[in-house]
């Protein structure tokens, strides 16, 4: 299988053309090679395959909401060619078992390499290590561990956690919130004036920020590396500045962080109406938090944009808000997002997009395949973008198998329009 | 009039003394031997009870049967987790019986927001988590009218909202309401129990709020004691009840301190001795039992005027 991408504008350079033979890049330039097929991609920006540092795909376990291969072919339409998995399926990715049975199924699905994440946590309790280096020697080659959903909140596993993994070149993906600054487990949106209002009990943002403040003394007290998930508030932001110059400095430690597409551009007064499709943890927060958030990812205080896709049944989101699941959406518009809030704005160029949404999350999760530069030898993992396509989101055209979307009847500028996992087309948009 | 009453945003500063008005009329008519009016007749009423309930139930129960609804009471304790049944399929269940109006209380706050949504027949908040419990606002208002001296007499009238004011739904729908009846309102609590962002709220909305229950008392023209639930100690929202009384508690002495027959009010249950002392609560000032009456009264006139429809009025 051979293709021509003809007039195409790499990281949104000067139209040239890109020829792909056997899964690789083979030349760029002006061409006029014989393939098997020519794509006309005037005016649309080819960038490096989307790697996504944090999905849920719900398998096993709830396979009614999600599976490997219907959020795989999710991430494709997004632009994706490499997830990452996060462990709180049913049962826990905590074993090399596990992990390799989702590699497994990622494998199967063909349509974007999943890679899992470990849990940090036997169970995801916070008490005992899971088998860390097991699953890092598994096929599956886990470096990235995750608690996520919930907090390794006792300092005395985080610390061991971090020291651990340095054996292997892991990395811990924190849950930045401390639950005991949560009013009895039940917090449920942004502690605020508006949770005031509404009676809902809330998360404060220091509820994040002493969390994110611990683990870095941590990480430089260890010489480890943290990556700080889902980063939502504007303390976290200064933290983290403060935090990436000392690591700079010492250079015997790292922290980075990601930001969702939805801390993006979705504000908590979103709650008002009640509706559970905005419910969501760490939750949506004042447009404060939200402007400090965009700063920070144009200036590399965050390092990635990463979903937080968290499929649910309908079921699942049609209780009282307190007791509807958390979590919504994100594969399919997080390129979209970040173009009309991050590109459109002028705050990042395509380079930057690139940049933020698959190079710094590929080395951050350690692939070697993914992220790569657009040149001539690499591997094909690449999303082709209309920069100027203008969208309404219906939540129906979906391919997760949940309509949990926060996004639905929203207009978007920039959408993907094809996807290739090493050569191979898989979506087509 | 609002197709549902879901919170006291829902009704206008008129459209509460029309109900006031309405209530008025039917609180004579407790007062005769024969209490039943046609108004509803053939209509059913479901008090569906999410959270254990004694007096707003019987209140409603009462209120609809008075006007000659049937009236059917449900318990739906313990199907409010997520591990059950869905809210949505519980209320579609009850409902498709052929209900004409929903009164509904929860623990979560919005709940009655999220069912409002799911259905097209009335619902009435009962009481929504911490959120709200508008029929309780009105009929305090309705008591402190009546007692202040009739429509308009709330106008510029110094109130002050004493106690738990985090976990009250009977406080976020007071605060609205007696706004827009002109009063004045004051919110004291210690910091712990006072809501997220309450200053900025506060501002927004202009009430004021204070720490100090011995500074707003003397200034008040009528006081609102609010329950304080004992296990908010091991929440550590203060340290003993002791400790609470001395700060925040109506005693016998800090009576002395209220202008002479400013009304007292608390919506119940109350816990005597701790936010309110036996001689506040027994006052010749309290209208704790004319809260109980109005709050029948009320609920006759929204029943009635969200069920039976203006064209009859």
């Amino acid at each position: 299988m051979s293709l021509l991408i003809k007039g195409v504008s790499v990281l949104g350079a000067e139209p040239t053309d890109v020829h792909v033979e056997g899964g690789v890049i083979r030349e760029i330039g002006t061409l006029s090679a014989n393939v098997d097929e020519v794509v006309d991609a005037s005016g649309l920006v080819l960038l490096p395959g989307l790697v996504d540092l944090h999905t849920h795909l719900r398998q096993p376990g709830r396979e009614d909401a999600e599976t490997v291969a219907s959020g795989a072919a999710a991430a494709a339409a997004g632009g994706y060619t490499a997830v990452l998995a996060m462990a709180n399926t049913s049962p826990v990715t905590d074993t090399a078992e596990a992990a390799v049975s989702v590699w497994d199924l990622g494998r199967e699905a063909g349509l974007a390499d999943v890679f899992p994440v470990g849990a940090v946590t036997k169970g995801l309790a916070g008490e005992e290590l899971a088998e860390l280096s097991l699953m890092n020697r598994s096929r599956a080659g886990v470096k990235v561990f995750s608690d996520d959903g919930r907090c390794v909140s006792d300092p005395r596993v985080m610390r061991r956690a971090l020291e651990y993994v340095k054996a292997f070149g892991g990395v811990i993906s924190q849950h930045s919130q401390d639950p005991s600054l949560a009013p009895y487990g039940s917090a449920c949106c942004h502690e605020g004036e508006l949770s005031g209002r509404l009676g809902l009990p809330g998360w404060p943002g220091v509820a994040e920020e002493v969390i994110v403040a611990r683990d870095v003394m941590l990480a430089r007290h260890t010489g480890s590396r943290v990556h700080v998930a889902h980063a939502s508030t504007a303390g976290t932001v200064e933290v983290l500045r403060w935090a990436k110059a000392q690591a700079e400095k010492d250079g015997s430690w790292a922290v980075t962080a990601e930001v969702t597409p939805h801390h993006l551009l979705l504000t908590t007064d979103l709650l008002a109406g009640y509706d559970p499709t905005f419910k969501v943890n760490p939750p949506l927060r004042p447009a404060e938090d939200v402007e400090a958030l965009r700063a920070a990812l144009a200036d590399g205080t965050i390092d990635a944009v990463a979903t937080d896709h968290a499929p649910h049944a309908r079921q699942d989101k049609e209780h009282a808000f307190v007791d509807a699941a958390f979590g919504m959406l994100g594969l399919e518009e997080a390129l979209s997002v970040v173009s009309t809030v991050m590109v459109s704005s002028g705050l990042l160029d395509w380079a930057g997009v690139a940049r933020v949404m698959s190079t710094t999350p590929a080395r951050i999760a350690g692939l070697e395949e993914h992220g790569r530069p657009i040149a001539v030898g690499e591997p094909a993992n690449l999303a082709l973008i209309d920069p100027a396509a203008t969208y309404v989101v219906d939540r129906d055209r979906s391919l997760s198998l949940s309509r949990n979307n926060p996004w639905h009847d929203r207009k978007l500028t920039g959408r993907v329009v094809a996807t290739f996992l090493r050569g191979k087309q898989t979506y087509a948009g | 009039m609002t197709r549902h009453l879901l919170s006291i945003d829902d009704v206008s500063a008129e459209e509460i003394q029309r109900l006031f008005a309405t209530a008025a009329e039917m609180h004579d008519v407790q007062k005769r031997e024969v209490k039943k009016l046609p108004a509803l007749r053939g209509r059913t009423v479901i008090n569906l009870f999410f959270e254990d309930s004694t007096r707003t139930r019987s209140s409603f129960e009462i209120a609809g049967k008075w006007l000659s609804a049937d009236v059917i009471n449900l318990s739906a304790k313990g199907s409010s987790t997520s591990k059950g049944e869905s809210l949505r399929d519980t209320v579609l269940t009850v409902t498709a019986m052929g209900v004409d109006g929903l009164v509904m209380r929860h623990s979560a706050s919005g709940a009655a927001h999220q069912v409002a949504g799911w259905l097209d027949i009335p619902v009435i908040n009962a009481g929504d988590g911490m959120h709200e419990h508008p029929t309780q606002a009105l009929l305090d208002g309705y008591t402190l009218q009546r007692q202040l001296g009739g429509p308009g007499s709330l106008e510029g009238k110094r109130i002050a909202i004493v106690g738990d004011l985090t976990h009250s739904r009977v406080f976020r729908s007071n605060v609205k309401s007696l706004i827009k009846l002109g009063a004045s309102v004051t919110a004291v609590a210690p910091p712990t129990l006072m809501p997220s962002g309450i200053t900025e709220w506060a501002k927004a909305d202009g009430f004021a709020t204070s720490y100090s229950l011995d500074d707003v008392l003397p200034e008040v023209d009528a006081v609102m004691m609010l329950r304080v639930q004992r296990e908010r100690m091991s929440g550590g929202y203060f340290p003993t009840s002791r400790e609470y009384t001395v700060g925040y508690g109506l005693t016998r002495q800090r009576l002395g301190m209220l202008r002479e027959g400013a009304p007292i009010l608390h919506p119940g249950p109350m816990n005597r001795g701790l936010e309110i002392s036996p001689e506040a609560a027994d006052a010749a000032s309290s209208r704790i039992l004319d809260q109980v009456s109005a709050g029948v009264a009320i609920r006759m006139s929204v029943l009635y005027h969200l069920l039976a429809g203006e064209e009859s009025a």
